[in-house]
C-alpha cells in the first residue's frame, strides 16, 4: 500500500525540517527512521529511499543505521506495542512471569503481532524504571509495578479499544505511530500531563522531609565566586 | 547516621516540578545568573575547584573535562549530554528529567558558556516517549524566556539545544558510540586517543557528561563551592542520586552525600523485603562486580567502592535476597550484554555468546567444575581487549558471582539443574507457589 506511494509534499517539507535542526544533515537518520515509523507504522522500502534520497546516502548506509537500533522495526507492530523487561532484576521480581503469562494469554510469540493488529509483544531490556519493577513500556510509555492480572487486563483493554492510562505518562495512551512522531521531535500537546513523579521517585525526598533539620542549609541566591575572581 | 540532601530532587512534590514555573520558584536559573557573571574560564575554575565528579560511571572530574577544550581555536565546540540510560538497574536520569528537566537545560546553558559551545545536543534513550516530552517543551520555555537562543539574557552568548531521539541501543550510553550515533552512523565506539575533547561530534572539540553531571552544576554556581564540598568525602563531592531496587520493603531514589553506605540506605528504605535476606547487590548497575552482606558498611563513593573490589557506576542499587538464583542472574545479564554488543570487537562480538552458551549449561546443571576455570579464562580473553568498556561490563557479574559463589554453581551441577523456585523471588504472589 503506502510502500508504493510518494510521502506527502506536508510530509517531505516536515523532513526538511527535521534535517535543519542539526549541522550535518546526515544527523537526522534517527529522527527521521522515528518519523517514517509514526507514518508507516515500521522502515518501509519508501522510507528507506526517501531518507536516502534527502540525505544524499545509498540505501544502503541507511538500512545499515536502521538495522543497528531495536527500536526500528522491519515490519508492523501492532498499534500498542508491549514490551516486557525481561533483564535481571525485571525478570527475578516477576518479569519472566509476566513474559510467560502473557504469551500464553495473547498467544504469540516475542517479536509477533496478534491477529487484529492490535498488541505486539517483545522482551525488552532495562527500561530505566528499576524502581517500578516489574516493568511494562507500551508504545515507550511507563506501565509501572505490573503483576500477570494486570498486564493480561492492559491488553485485553487495548484490544477492545477501552482507554488505558500509564502510570507515569498522558492521561491516554496513544497509538505506536503518534508516539513515534513524538520522538521524531513533534510535541502532541500532552506534555503536562500525568504526574511529575511516582511514590518510589519521592521516596528519599519524603523521608528528608520527615526528618529534623537538613545537617547543611543551603544559603540561597547567594553569588559565592572565590575572591581571587571577583 | 547520614543526612538525606534533596537538591536536585528538592521539588519533586510539587505536581509542577517540571515547568519553568515551578523550577524558578525553587531556585532554578539562580546559578545561571551567576555564571554568566563570570568569564568562561572561571566557571571552569569553580566547577573544577567543587570536585564535582562525572555522575554516569566513571567518575571523571568535570571540571577537568570542561578545561580540555582547546581554546581560540575557532573551532565550533560542542556539548553533548549523555541522556541514553540504559544500564542494567540504573533509573536515575529518567526520573530526574520527567521531574525537573530545567536543571538539565540550565546546566547545560552553563557548561556550554564554559567551554565556548554554541550547539549543544542531549542524547536521550528513544524507549522513554513522556521524558521526551518533558525536555522538548523545557528547551521550548527556555527559548521563550530568553534563556536559550541569541544573547541570553543580555550576556551576548548565543546557545542553540537539539534534543536527539536514540533508538534502542545500549551501546549508544558509551561516549564514543553515542557520538557516531548523533552523527547518523550505527554506534560503534570509536578508538581513542583522539579524545572528544579534541575530536569529538563532526571530529571538533565536544564534552559529553552525564545528565546528572550537568544538572549537579546550577547548585554549585547557586549556592557556591564551599556549600558543595561540605557533602561527600575527602575526594567524593557533593550530593547523588542512589537507585533502589530489588526485594527491598521499599524501593525509590535517594539524594544523599556521597560516602552513604547501603545500610543506612536500607534502614531509611525499611530494610529488605520482610521474612528476607540480603544476599548480593550492585553497587552501580550490572557491569559493576556485585558486592555481599558483607559490604553493607563499605561508603558508597568512588574510592570505597573501588578499595572494595567493585565501581561506584551509576549508584544503581539492586537488591537481591536468599530466594534469587547467582547463576541465573548472571547468565541473565551475559545474555544481555550478547544481545547489546555491537560487533566491532571480535573478543566481545564472539565472547558474548561462548558466555551465554557456557552459563546455559551451568544453569541447566550439565556444566563441570572444569568449566568454571574456563569461563575464567573466556573472560579473561574478553575483558580488556576490546575498544571500549561493555566488554569489561559483560565479564565483571561472573567473575564477581564466581568470587562469593562458586559453590552455589557446583550446586547446580550437583543438583542437575537449579535449585531455586523463581516463584519465590516474585515480587506478587504466585498461584500455586
Amino acid at each position: 500500500m503506502s510502500d508504493k506511494q510518494n510521502f506527502t509534499a506536508e510530509e517531505l517539507a516536515t523532513m526538511d525540517s527535521i534535517i535543519a535542526r542539526y549541522p550535518k544533515s546526515r544527523s537526522a537518520i534517527m529522527p527521521l527512521l522515528h518519523y517514517v515509523q509514526s507514518i508507516d507504522g515500521y522502515v518501509t522500502g519508501r522510507g528507506i529511499e526517501t531518507i536516502a534520497t534527502k540525505l544524499d546516502l545509498a540505501t544502503a548506509e541507511v538500512t545499515a543505521v536502521s538495522s543497528f537500533y531495536t527500536q526500528y522495526k522491519s515490519e508492523p507492530v501492532g498499534e500498542y506495542h508491549v514490551g516486557i523487561c525481561i533483564n535481571t532484576l525485571c525478570a527475578v521480581m516477576g518479569g519472566d512471569v509476566l513474559y510467560e503469562e502473557t504469551r500464553n494469554h495473547l498467544g504469540i510469540d516475542n517479536h509477533e503481532t496478534t491477529s487484529d493488529g492490535k498488541v505486539s509483544l517483545e522482551r525488552i531490556e532495562c527500561n530505566a524504571a528499576c524502581d517500578y519493577a516489574p516493568v511494562v513500556m507500551v508504545n515507550w510509555e511507563f506501565f509501572d509495578n505490573q503483576t500477570p492480572q494486570s498486564v493480561k487486563d492492559l491488553v485485553d483493554d487495548l484490544r477492545d479499544g477501552k482507554p488505558v492510562k500509564p502510570t507515569r505518562g498522558p492521561s491516554s495512551l496513544r497509538t505506536w505511530k503518534q508516539n513515534s512522531a513524538v520522538l521524531a521531535g513533534l510535541p502532541d500537546g500532552l506534555v503536562n500531563e500525568g504526574v511529575q513523579a511516582g511514590a518510589p521517585t519521592l521516596l528519599g525526598l519524603n523521608l528528608s522531609n520527615s526528618s529534623p533539620a537538613p545537617a547543611i542549609a543551603a544559603p540561597v541566591e547567594a553569588l559565592v565566586v572565590p575572591e581571587a575572581n571577583q | 547516621m547520614t543526612t538525606l540532601t534533596p537538591v536536585l530532587s528538592k521539588n519533586w512534590n510539587d505536581a509542577d516540578s517540571f515547568t519553568i514555573a515551578g523550577y524558578k520558584r525553587a531556585g532554578g536559573y539562580v546559578g545561571l545568573g551567576n555564571a554568566l557573571k563570570q568569564t568562561p574560564d572561571e566557571v571552569i575554575a569553580l566547577v573544577k575547584e567543587s570536585g564535582l565528579r562525572g555522575r554516569g560511571g566513571a567518575g571523571f572530574p568535570t571540571g577537568n573535562k570542561w578545561s580540555f577544550i582547546p581554546q581560540g581555536d575557532n573551532k565550533p565546540h560542542y556539548l553533548v549530554v549523555n541522556a541514553d540510560e540504559s544500564e542494567p538497574g540504573t533509573c536515575k536520569d529518567m526520573p530526574l528529567l520527567l521531574a525537573n528537566p530545567h536543571s538539565l537545560i540550565e546546566g547545560m546553558i552553563i557548561g556550554s558558556y564554559a567551554i565556548r559551545a554554541n550547539h549543544a545536543f542531549i542524547y536521550l534513550r528513544g524507549e522513554v516517549v513522556h521524558v521526551f516530552r518533558r525536555v522538548q517543551q523545557a528547551i521550548t520555555d527556555a527559548y521563550a524566556a530568553g534563556l536559550l537562543g541569541k544573547n541570553i539574557l543580555g550576556s551576548g552568548f548565543d546557545l542553540d539545544i537539539t534534543l536527539h531521539a536514540g533508538a534502542g541501543a545500549y551501546i549508544c550510553g558509551e561516549e564514543t558510540a553515542l557520538l557516531d550515533s548523533l552523527e547518523g552512523f550505527r554506534g560503534q565506539p570509536r578508538l581513542r586517543p583522539p579524545f572528544p575533547a579534541i575530536a569529538g561530534l563532526y571530529a571538533m572539540p565536544t564534552v559529553v557528561n552525564n545528565v546528572e553531571s550537568i544538572a549537579s552544576v546550577p547548585a554549585i554556581l547557586a549556592h557556591g563551592v564551599t556549600w558543595f564540598q561540605a557533602m561527600g568525602t575527602e575526594k567524593s563531592k557533593g550530593f547523588t542520586l542512589y537507585s533502589l531496587s530489588g526485594h527491598v520493603a521499599n524501593p525509590g531514589q535517594f539524594e544523599a552525600p556521597l560516602g552513604i553506605t547501603l545500610r543506612e540506605i536500607l534502614e531509611l528504605a525499611g530494610g529488605i523485603r520482610p521474612g528476607h535476606q540480603l544476599k548480593f547487590w550492585t553497587p552501580g548497575g550490572s557491569s559493576t562486580p556485585i558486592f555481599t552482606a558483607e559490604h553493607l558498611d563499605v561508603p558508597l563513593d568512588y574510592e570505597g567502592v573501588s578499595a572494595a573490589g567493585s565501581m561506584l557506576g551509576t549508584k544503581a542499587l539492586q537488591i537481591f535476597d536468599e530466594t534469587t538464583c547467582v547463576v541465573r542472574a548472571a547468565l541473565r545479564w551475559s545474555e544481555f550484554y550478547k544481545h547489546e554488543s555491537c560487533g566491532k570487537c571480535t573478543p566481545c562480538r564472539e565472547g558474548t555468546w561462548w558466555l551465554v552458551q557456557m552459563l546455559e549449561d551451568l544453569e541447566a546443571g550439565k556444566g563441570t567444575e572444569a568449566d568454571l576455570e574456563k569461563l575464567l579464562d573466556l573472560c579473561d580473553n574478553i575483558a580488556g581487549r576490546s575498544f571500549c568498556a561493555l566488554a569489561d561490563g559483560a565479564v565483571a557479574p561472573i567473575i564477581s558471582t564466581l568470587k562469593y559463589f562458586r559453590s552455589e554453581y557446583i550446586l547446580h551441577q550437583t543438583h542437575g539443574g537449579c535449585p531455586f523456585n523463581p516463584a519465590a523471588s516474585t515480587l506478587f504472589e504466585m498461584v500455586g507457589a
